[in-house]
């Protein structure tokens, strides 16, 4: 089998693979917001980014090759990785201690593991709506953070194209498939894929917010790279049968 | 006409292809007025596309509007040249003259008066666009004119065509522009010479690529050629959108026949049966004219079936239209947007010559790079690689605009000196000059000497020149506001990035700024350096970071204090309450102590 230098030590991969799932599955977490272990990379968020031979890429779109030397760990990278999850906090409205899906968030799990206390940027309070059209489900795009899961999950794996990234730059903002804009209004159903994908509390399923109580949530009880590398490494069992 | 009726004429003009979205939402906005929800279900129903997918890119072009703009729409460009020109005194004037606000339409729904990027009218600054024609040269004369024309509605068609004539500004010629050239010329050569005889041609001409990045053309065309594939594409990035570049402006508008010869040499090289033209949709006033030049061509058997009699050589052109967003120059959001979807750069590799239009091998190439191809095709190698540097051969146009006495299009060999240009385009006072672009290199006078070169100060072809009574900080200030504005909004770094500098600059230029802004600029400066998805971010924050190095005394005197100042603005945060309650007086404002 191929290996790679991963911060220094060996990691097998297989033809084909990321760095990023074979960093995983070798029990060596990088953090990521846009990616989901069976989804094709997307590469939006650039939180996974890591240096190859000296060049910055995001390890999650990157194929492994032979005998490359990757760091995912040096001072540089670790305070840019920082400033990129702290640029997602700023560019929307997070409030974390009053928010529904604290202790299950991906975004505040990545906020703990890579250190942020505090944004080092100026908060820009968009003003971004919010959508309870729906009877079973609420959109709340102020926690949106633009990682276009829920756009793949609900074209690849539900066949519904309920969502897209309407706009652009910093105005870009996630739309439904309905001339009313509401999501009421779609064919989106509490079951599908595109809800539970949702790394954030943007898509949000109605009556079950406080089910788990705080302290006892998914990232309460582990940290989000323990759960990471367990994933990956399920997904990669079933994977060979 | 109703709306639906609009729709389905369009939808049916483009053969209810969904890759041709932007035509088709182009074209319905054009009947319609605007592209109202209804006109988005209407088109998605007709090409078999989720609604999702057509808002998507309806809404992320920045010619394209979901609200009517009015009969007339006039949208001032905004590059720092043309406000250098007087821009924002001049739409104060045209807005006062139609009593209508900026950014909004007038109440009786005749007229809109806006803003946007650069319209590649460096050389007639200030300009403006009104229904997507040009207007050149600018001034209170002309707008009070075009007022009077709008009030009594008058179609622009019907027009005086001397405000709408673009001159093309040629000041100096060369072996490129200055000779004569005979259509289908250089085809007949490139034809005999065979495909591998035109690669070899290229590479011993030494043609490096004048979009700005300088990859060898011969390279990317063979790989592109040794690529397997359903069809192989050219595609000609006629989408200049650099602020200050207007040289590709001036060769569709007057050497078409060499950039259309070039592109069917292209063909020829790699196998291509079909061409596109990507028109930024900023030179819609060129279009009828290249639509003119490819049926003569046609006619002429250098174009079609059977080029130049010879059975099987098929090769045809048509030109797309873009609607308004820097990114689509970058290749891969060229294509995305030629297959109908928003212009968001694709993951490379693969890159465009294995995997480009339709995920077939294609070739993109600037505008300028076909019209080298198609002079090599016709004069030969050794004549091209006698001119210029060894590393960079030919000669290259550059768009002067700015402080000078002559703006206009010039052409150099390679390896001219910026001072010579600025001496030729009576430039004497000049204390920098940006050289390709808001994306280029910021040079001082201190840095005259350096040469035009892609080993020395690369360029795609703007040179944008300040006398010493400009401030560089409103130069670097206004391309912060431009980068944010063209930020497709794909990656974090570049679309949260942009904004957070746009912002930082705002503040030191309100007077608020502190050494710890200077700092965080910096660290902004390295996350859009090194962690954005493409060249725009990436080169997003390079004139601040040049200007701050070149010219610091333009930002300190802006500093405030040395430590640090909030950006949160106390007074302003009560514009909320002081427009709820109707109150401005002095109690319902903070007045901050002196400092």
């Amino acid at each position: 089998m191929s290996t790679f230098t991963l911060d220094g030590k060996a990691v097998a991969f297989e033809e084909g693979e990321t760095i990023l799932e074979a960093a995983l599955v070798a029990g060596a977490y990088i953090p990521y917001l846009c990616h989901r272990p069976g989804y094709a990379p997307h590469g939006s968020c650039k939180v996974c980014t890591v240096s190859v031979d000296g060049r910055n890429a995001a390890s999650c779109t990157m194929r492994a090759r032979e005998g490359m030397v990757v760091e995912t760990q040096t001072p540089e990278l670790s305070d840019m990785r920082r400033a990129l999850v702290e640029m997602l906090f700023v560019e929307g409205n997070h409030t974390c201690p009053a928010c529904e899906q604290t202790g299950q968030c991906e975004l505040q799990a990545v906020a703990y593991h890579v250190g942020m206390l505090a944004t080092r940027f100026d908060l820009m309070f968009p003003a971004r709506d919010l959508d309870a059209s729906h009877p079973d489900i609420l959109l709340d795009r102020n926690r949106c953070i633009l990682c276009g899961l829920c756009v793949r999950a609900s074209r690849e794996v539900d066949g519904k194209n309920v969502f897209g990234i309407g706009g652009r730059g910093i105005d870009s903002r996630l739309i439904v498939n309905a001339a009313s804009g509401r999501l009421g209004d779609t064919d989106l159903s509490a079951q599908d894929e595109a809800v539970d994908v949702c790394p954030v509390g943007a898509i949000l399923r109605k009556r079950q917010a406080y089910q788990v109580p705080y302290g006892k949530r998914k990232y309460d009880l582990r940290p989000i790279s323990e759960v990471a590398v367990e994933q990956a490494r399920r997904r990669k069992e079933k994977a060979r049968g | 006409m109703d709306l639906a009726e609009i729709v389905d004429r369009a939808v049916r003009r483009q053969a209810n292809d969904g890759t041709r979205l932007l035509a088709i939402l182009r074209d319905v906005q054009q009947e319609a007025g605007s592209l109202p929800p209804e006109a988005i279900d209407g088109i998605a129903a007709a090409v078999g596309q989720p609604r999702v997918r057509v808002e998507s890119t309806a809404t992320f072009y920045h010619l394209l509007h979901n609200t009517s703009h009015g009969a007339y729409e006039v949208l001032f460009s905004d590059n720092i040249v043309d406000r250098m020109g007087g821009k924002e005194e001049l739409m104060r004037y045209f807005c006062d003259e139609l009593l209508v606000h900026p950014d909004k339409l007038s109440h009786d729904g005749l007229v809109y008066v806006g803003s946007t990027s650069d319209i590649g009218m460096g050389d007639h600054a200030p300009a403006a666009l009104v229904n997507g024609f040009a207007l050149p040269a600018l001034d209170k004369n002309r707008l009070g004119l075009i007022a009077n024309l709008i009030r009594a509605q008058l179609p622009v068609a019907e027009w005086p065509r001397a405000l709408l004539d673009v001159s093309d500004n040629v000041r100096k010629t060369g072996p490129l522009l200055g000779e004569p050239f005979s259509p289908g010329a250089g085809v007949a050569r490139a034809q005999s010479m065979g495909p591998d005889g035109i690669l070899a041609q290229l590479e011993a001409a030494g043609l490096r690529g004048r979009g700005g990045a300088g990859y060898k053309t011969a390279a990317k065309w063979a790989s592109c050629r040794r690529a397997v594939g359903k069809a192989h594409y050219v595609i000609c990035n006629a989408d200049e959108g650099e602020p200050g570049t207007f040289k590709d402006r001036v060769l569709l508008q007057s050497y078409a026949d060499l950039v259309f010869e070039g592109m069917t040499i292209a063909a020829l090289a790699i196998g291509a049966g079909r061409g596109f033209v990507y028109l930024r949709g900023e030179y819609l006033y060129l279009l009828r004219h290249l639509q003119d030049v490819l049926a003569r061509r046609r006619a002429a058997g250098l174009l079609g079936a059977g080029i130049l009699g010879r059975a099987g050589l098929d090769f045809d052109i048509e030109i797309a239209m873009g609607a308004g967003a820097y990114i689509c120059g970058e290749e891969s959001a060229l294509i995305e947007s030629l297959e109908g979807k928003p212009g968001r750069p694709r993951n490379r590799p693969p890159y465009p010559d294995t995997h480009g239009y339709l995920d077939q091998p294609t070739v993109v190439n600037n505008v300028e790079t076909f019209a080298c191809a198609a002079r090599i095709a016709e004069r030969g190698s050794a004549w091209f690689a006698g001119i210029g540097t060894a590393q960079s051969t030919g000669t290259k146009l550059i768009s002067v605009s700015g402080d000078c006495k002559y703006p206009g299009t010039y052409e150099y060999p390679f390896g001219v000196t910026i001072r010579q240009i600025l001496a030729e385009a009576g430039a004497s006072q000049a204390q920098a000059v940006q050289v390709g672009g808001p994306s280029g290199t910021c040079v001082p006078w201190r840095e005259f000497d350096r040469k035009i070169a892609f080993e020395d100060v690369p360029s795609a072809g703007a040179l944008m020149v300040f006398s010493r009574s400009q401030d560089m900080f409103e130069v670097a200030r206004n391309f912060s506001h431009f980068f944010a504005h063209e930020s497709c909004g794909f990656c974090t770094p570049c679309r949260v990035g942009t904004s957070l500098l746009r912002d930082t600059m705002d503040k030191l230029a309100a007077g608020k700024g502190s050494a710890y802004d200077m700092q965080s600029m910096q660290t902004l400066m390295r996350i859009l350096l090194t962690m954005s998805h493409c060249g725009l971010g990436h080169t997003a924050a390079k004139p601040v970071v040049e200007t701050m190095r070149a010219f610091p005394e333009a930002y300190e005197h802006r500093l405030r204090k040395l430590d640090f100042e909030p950006a949160f603005d106390l007074d302003a945060a009560l514009g909320t309450a002081r427009h709820i309650t109707g109150r401005d007086d002095e109690w319902a404002h903070i007045v901050e102590d002196e400092r």
